[in-house]
C-alpha cells in the first residue's frame, strides 16, 4: 500500500511518526512522509525533518520525506491525488487538560476533503 | 492559540451547598466534591457511552479510574449533583496551564433534562471564582444543541477558535480582580 503520513510538529503528529513508520515497515508498505506548516507548533520544518530522519534510521527503515509548504490541509490532498496514494495517515488529535480529544485545523481539513482513506492514530 | 474572553463578567453564581426540587420533583444536593474515587467510579461506571464527548469519560474501569485521578487533584474544583446520597452528576475545573480553567459536566442519562445541569455548572462557576479563577473556557460538539444552549444561558460565548468542536468561553471576574 502507498501511505502518505502527514506531520507539522504537533505531539499527536510525533506519536504518528513512530507508530506509522512501524506500521509501514510490519507491512512493507511504501511510506512518504510530508512536513506540513503548522503554525501551532514551536518546531521548524527542518527541525521536524530531523526528527523523521532519525525515527527511520533508529528502525532501520527507508521512507521517503518531503516538506511541503502553504496551506498544509490542502498541500496534503493535493499530493496524496497526485502521487496516487490509497491512504493518507494523520495525528489522532491532541489532549485537553480534561482528557477531551481535540481535532486541529489539519485534520478537519484533510478528512472532509480528501479523496482517499484517512487514518488518525492514536 | 489566543482565546478571546467575553468582556462582560458573567454570572451572578452562588457557591455550592445548594438544595433543590428538580423537574421529575427529585431532591438533589449540589456540594463540593472532597470524598474518596469510589463514589464516582460507580457513577461513571453508569453512564451511558452514547453520551460520552470528545473521548470521555473513558469506559472501563481502570481508565476511569486514572482519569479521575487527574481530575480529583487538589489543583482542580470538582462539583456535584446527589440524589439519595449518590453522585448523579459532576463538574469539573481543570486548570490549564496557562492562567484560565477547561470546564466539564456529566449528568447520567436518566437525571437530563431536569434542570441539574444548570444548577450544578453555575455553582461549579460559584466555585471557582472563589477559587480565584478569572477565566474559564470548554468545547463542544457542535451537534450537541442541548448543551451548548446549557453553555450559552449561564454565560458562555463562542471563540470562533474551535473546529469539528465549538470552543466557548466565560469570564468569571473583571481582569486582576481575583483573589
Amino acid at each position: 500500500m502507498k501511505t502518505l503520513l502527514g506531520i507539522g510538529g504537533s505531539d499527536d503528529s510525533l506519536y504518528a511518526l513512530e507508530v506509522a513508520i512501524d506500521r509501514a515497515k510490519e507491512a512493507g508498505d511504501d511510506l512518504t512522509i510530508a512536513i506540513v506548516e503548522n503554525p501551532e507548533t514551536s518546531l521548524t520544518q527542518a527541525e521536524i525533518r530531523d526528527r523523521a530522519t532519525e525515527a527511520l534510521s533508529d528502525v532501520d527503515f527507508d521512507a521517503e520525506v518531503t516538506t511541503l509548504s502553504g496551506h498544509p490541509g490542502s498541500q496534503l490532498v493535493e499530493l496524496a491525488e497526485r502521487g496516487s496514494f490509497d491512504r493518507i495517515v494523520l495525528g489522532g488529535g491532541e489532549t485537553s487538560p480534561l482528557g477531551k480529544v481535540q481535532l486541529g485545523e489539519i485534520s478537519e481539513f484533510v478528512i472532509l476533503n480528501a479523496q482517499t482513506t484517512v487514518t488518525l492514530i492514536r | 492559540m489566543t482565546r478571546e474572553y467575553p468582556d462582560t463578567v458573567a454570572g451572578p453564581y452562588n457557591p455550592p451547598p445548594s438544595e433543590f426540587e428538580d423537574r421529575e420533583g427529585r431532591d438533589i444536593k449540589v456540594r463540593r466534591y472532597d470524598e474518596g474515587i469510589e463514589p464516582l467510579v460507580e457513577m461513571y461506571q453508569a453512564f451511558k457511552p452514547e453520551d460520552r464527548a470528545q473521548g470521555i469519560p473513558p469506559t472501563k474501569e481502570p481508565q476511569i479510574r486514572n482519569w479521575l485521578e487527574q481530575l480529583l487533584d487538589d489543583d482542580c474544583v470538582n462539583v456535584v449533583a446527589c440524589h439519595d446520597g449518590s453522585p448523579v452528576g459532576h463538574a469539573i475545573l481543570v486548570p490549564d496551564g496557562e492562567d484560565a480553567s477547561e470546564l466539564a459536566i456529566f449528568v447520567l442519562r436518566e437525571y437530563q433534562g431536569a434542570g441539574i445541569g444548570t444548577e450544578l455548572i453555575e455553582h461549579l462557576l460559584g466555585a471557582g471564582r472563589t477559587e480565584g479563577i478569572d477565566r474559564v473556557w470548554l468545547t463542544v460538539e457542535r451537534w450537541n444543541t442541548p448543551a451548548v444552549a446549557l453553555y450559552r444561558k449561564v454565560g458562555f460565548v463562542s471563540t470562533e477558535n474551535g473546529n469539528f468542536e465549538l470552543e466557548m468561553a466565560a469570564r468569571l471576574t473583571a481582569d486582576g480582580e481575583a483573589s
